[in-house]
């Protein structure tokens, strides 16, 4: 299959849905945080759709797109107008979408995102629209229902060109937006609750070909994974479509995470007429550089500037990664090189542990609660051999879930290391008239100097993990040379 | 008949009980849809008990059934909205109740305000004022009657492309469609969102003034409002007038031409110049109009499916549900302006047709403009015809569209215009002039209706 795969090459443009974080709906006045309420109480008469409503722009909405624009690296239309979409489904009170069709607020931008062998993909950015969020409906066997909260939530669309041209690079562009939305403070970014919507457009066509071949749209993808996991079955998918001399069906897939496969929801045929017209109740947005500059002076820091702060840290990627996986481990770090480098350092390399625990996806993170205090203190304890950097990683998960000073956990846990020589040689001691030692202290004086790391090893396991094991060597040698003069 | 300041000396409850006995004795003209009795005397109570004042104190009113009102359904005179009970009430009906006015009832309309004759009501016409074999016009026709009949002595209506002026002139009214945005859309039932407007239908320019001043302003509800302009005045100088030469051609009744020449000569008996000037688009605007119009139209009455309120007529599948529905509650001529407006935005039509038509209404626009580089006021006849027989046009809609050609052109412009009675002789049937005014010029229009008024009285 390798090679017949090599024959091919995929081209991917995304869509991607990001929810806005304000306080209320994009065109009235309802609670824009629909998370565990009961159906239909975030709504209002606007959004419910009742005859005489008219729909009143949010300015919030306005500013963080504008602000969003900052972070695509794209300019935003001084002008920009809203139009209708129409289509009946009972999750659209109103049978028309209120979205930006000819006359977006976000024009083109470009994106440029890392992956994980450190070099990265540029991804165009076409536009981004403003757009309301439609209901949900649920269905029961029977019937079904329909909940508005939340319809009318504020959405950018953020529309790639096909730039993209494997998996790896969709999921890549996939997380630098997560960063570039979450870190300008556009969207809470919950994935779990439908924050950011991924529809990745798949067209697979033989490498070197001047046309593209027919695309497939899955809809609706929630996490980084799926979003590569879906490129990589709709590319294995339509390969084989193709080398079985078949044609892609250009339509629109759903995707199923467990498992793993998408699968067809509506060809092209079925394509709805969405009859566009521009909604006379909405005057247009003007905006003056000005009072774009204005509202883009509100962005919280972009993931790049942050690449640069730490830069002198010398990360490698996959540490970078786990650090940039949340602005507010992005901020900690960052805050902590201004402080101490070496504790900025290790809290990145303690980071990428907690990472490396759960999947690569975004989980909440207790560390980020941490003060910078106790973060500086714990890497000083490394720094001054109190800690052992596997003792100092159990007091870092620690004080990640519990918070708590390191020293106190420290002591309570009988972590400290023992740097008093006296204590250590008592161990060391014990361990060299240890039977089990004779044939590694017969190796070193052979000249097999790295036997001695199974000796430190002893004095470790004998003193509980508390030996300084710097120590331990230096009174191994120390010892081992007397009893050889001897 | 009763003016606002006749009811000075009235307590209020005198006056809505004389309201609402004088609507039920007319019950034959099928003005009024459902009457707000209970509600209407609570108010009148408060008005008398002092707890309620204004510079409407006590003065009753009736609104279009396509205002959302407490008290009785906010039908729009259609089979899907039959039983809606509206939980908040339009702005335009907020204002005027807070100065102390007080709405007895519910006047009958086009269903959805879709026509010109009150004949598609889906629950039955309203018949002429003047002479119960015509039609009482619209789509605002039970407003029109309801004032022409002395119920009360104003009525709310809407004016999308003539809906106030039409009826207006076809009962012997005073008729106001004011500047696009000049009051709040929010609250009444939309059609055609860029010319919808709020405006009265009043027995005397006066009171319609009155009443322009409370309701007008801008709504923080409906971001197309115009911050307050209307202010009520006189006029300072003779004005430069200028008679529409395309509208009073042959196509005219003479009977309407008459009138309108005869108005003519009382403004310039009252100092005013009077030109003949050209207005060459109008043959174009009722295409224009019919294009732009039924496209908002299938817009803005998508969102009657069925589903969270309304008529319901099947739950076996969606589609079904949604067809059934639709069927059930709209009108022939609701489903005749949804298919035109479905189509003229649809692929592959939307440039040619939709877009076109507004291309054109740019030049409409602009051909106004330059009039108005010259001229105060236009006027033209509200209507080609007096009121015509019930049933006349039934049966063809491009002949009842046709009535429209006069009073689109203000509407697809956003311009105010007045529509102001003739003086009429005993059995004649009412014809109104109509009085076209630069964008927020309303005042304008009014002071010279008034001075008119004042003269005949």
């Amino acid at each position: 299959m390798n090679d017949v795969r090599d024959k091919y090459e995929m081209t991917i443009g995304i869509e991607c849905h990001v929810q806005l974080d304000t306080i209320s709906k994009l065109f009235s006045g309802a609670d824009n945080d629909a998370r565990d309420k009961d159906p239909n109480v975030a709504t209002s008469p606007i959004d419910f759709g009742l005859p005489g409503m008219l729909p009143v722009l949010n300015r919030r909405a306005v500013e963080l797109a504008v602000i969003a624009g900052k972070a695509l690296g794209a300019d935003i239309a001084h002008v920009s107008r809203f139009d209708r979409k129409h289509y009946f489904y009972p999750d659209l009170p109103k049978g028309y979408q209120i979205s930006q069709m000819y006359q977006p607020i976000i024009l083109a931008g470009k994106v440029t995102a890392p992956l994980p062998d450190g070099s990265s993909v540029e991804v165009r950015i076409h536009h981004a629209h403003l757009e309301e969020d439609a209901g949900k409906l649920t269905h029961h066997g029977t019937f079904s229902l329909v909940d508005l909260n939340r319809a009318g939530t504020p959405l950018i669309e953020i529309v790639s060109e096909p730039d993209i041209h494997s998996p790896a690079e969709a999921k890549a562009y996939a997380t630098e937006l997560y960063r570039l939305m979450t870190y300008a403070g556009v969207t809470k970014g919950d994935l779990y609750h439908g924050n950011m919507r991924f529809d990745v457009n798949i067209s697979v066509a033989p490498k070197g070909a001047t046309e593209l071949g027919k695309r497939a749209e899955v809809k609706n993808l929630n996490s980084f994974k799926s979003v590569e996991r879906a490129a990589e079955y709709e590319f294995q998918r339509q390969v084989e479509l193709l080398e079985a001399g078949e044609t892609v069906v250009q339509e629109t897939r759903g995707w199923d995470d467990a498992t793993g496969k998408t699968s067809s929801q509506r060809s092209k045929e079925d394509a709805q007429d969405y009859r566009y017209m521009p909604d006379p109740d909405i005057p247009p947005i003007v905006l003056t550089d000005e009072e774009i500059a204005r509202i883009q002076a509100q962005s919280g820091r972009l993931p790049n500037e942050y690449r640069e702060a730490m830069a002198p840290l010398g990360f490698d990627a996959t540490v970078l990664q786990a650090i940039l996986s949340s602005k507010d481990r992005a901020e900690m770090v960052s805050q902590l090189a201004e402080r101490s480098p070496s504790a900025a350092r290790r809290a990145g390399y303690w980071l990428q542990l907690d990472t490396a625990k759960g999947d690569d996806e975004l989980a909440v993170d207790e560390a980020v609660s941490l003060s910078y205090d106790a973060v500086v203190t714990l890497s000083t304890m490394v720094d001054e051999n109190e800690l052992s950097s596997t003792a100092a990683k159990q007091v870092w998960r620690e004080m990640s879930q519990s918070g708590g000073d390191p020293r106190a956990i420290a002591e309570a846990k009988n972590l400290l290391q023992v740097s008093d020589e006296s204590a250590v040689l008592e161990v060391v001691d014990a361990v060299l008239t240890d039977p089990a030692s004779a044939q590694s202290i017969a190796d070193i004086r052979a000249g097999q100097e790295k036997a001695i790391g199974f000796l430190v090893g002893q004095v470790m396991k004998r003193s509980q993990g508390k030996a300084n094991p710097a120590l331990a060597g230096e009174l191994l040698r120390k010892r081992l040379a007397e009893t050889n003069e001897s | 008949m009763r003016r606002i300041d006749d009811y000075r000396d009235m307590t209020a409850v005198d006056a809505v009980r004389e309201a609402i006995e004088a609507a039920k004795a007319n019950e034959s003209f099928h003005a009024i849809l459902s009457l707000t009795e209970e509600r209407a005397l609570a108010r009148a109570a408060d008005v008398d008990a002092g707890t309620v004042s204004g510079r409407l104190a006590g003065v009753p009113f009736i609104a279009k059934d396509n205002f959302l009102t407490f008290g009785s359904a906010t039908t729009a005179a259609s089979r899907m909205l039959e039983n809606f009970e509206a939980p908040l009430q339009a702005t335009a009906i907020e204002r005027l109740e807070a100065e102390g006015a007080i709405c007895i009832g519910k006047a009958n309309l086009d269903a959805f305000a879709h026509g010109g004759s009150t004949e598609n009501s889906a629950f039955g016409p309203t018949k002429n004022a003047v002479d119960t074999s015509k039609v009482a016009g619209g789509s605002s026709g039970g407003s029109a009657v309801a004032v022409a009949l002395g119920i009360v002595p104003f009525a709310l209506g809407t004016d999308t492309g003539g809906s106030i002026r039409q009826p207006a002139s076809f009962n012997g009214v005073v008729g106001v469609k004011p500047t696009y945005g000049t009051v709040s859309r929010f609250g009444v039932v939309a059609m055609a969102s860029s010319t919808d407007t709020i405006g009265v239908l009043a027995v005397s320019a006066k009171d319609a003034e009155v009443v322009m001043d409370i309701m007008s302003g801008q709504d923080d509800r409906d971001m197309t409002t115009l911050p307050d302009f209307f202010a009520p005045q006189g006029i300072e100088r003779p004005l430069k007038i200028g008679v529409i030469g395309e509208a009073m051609t042959d196509d005219v009744a003479t009977v309407v031409r008459d009138k309108v020449v005869a108005s003519l000569e009382r403004m310039k008996g009252a100092g005013h110049s009077v030109d003949q000037v050209s207005l060459p688009i109008l043959k174009y605007a009722l295409a224009i109009y019919y294009i732009v119009v039924p496209a908002e139209i299938s817009s803005n009455l998508a969102r009657y499916d069925g589903i969270r309120y309304g008529l319901r007529a099947a739950n076996d599948t969606l589609s079904h549900l949604y067809g059934a529905s639709r069927d059930a509650g709209f009108m022939p001529e609701n489903k005749r302006r949804i298919l035109i407006g479905s189509y003229v935005l649809s692929s592959g039509y939307f440039d040619a047709y939709y877009l076109k038509a507004q291309k054109a209404r740019t030049l409409l626009i602009e051909e106004f403009n330059r009039l108005f580089d010259d001229y105060d006021i236009l006027v033209a006849p509200v209507a080609p015809t007096p009121a015509f027989a019930l049933g006349e046009n039934a049966d063809d809609p491009v002949k009842m569209y046709l009535a429209d050609i006069m009073t689109v052109p203000a509407s697809l412009a956003g311009l105010p215009a007045v529509s102001v009675p003739a003086k009429t002789e005993p059995g004649e049937l009412p014809v109104g002039v109509q009085l076209i005014g630069r964008r927020q010029s309303d005042a304008l229009l009014l002071a010279l209706a008034r001075q008119l008024e004042e003269e005949e009285a």
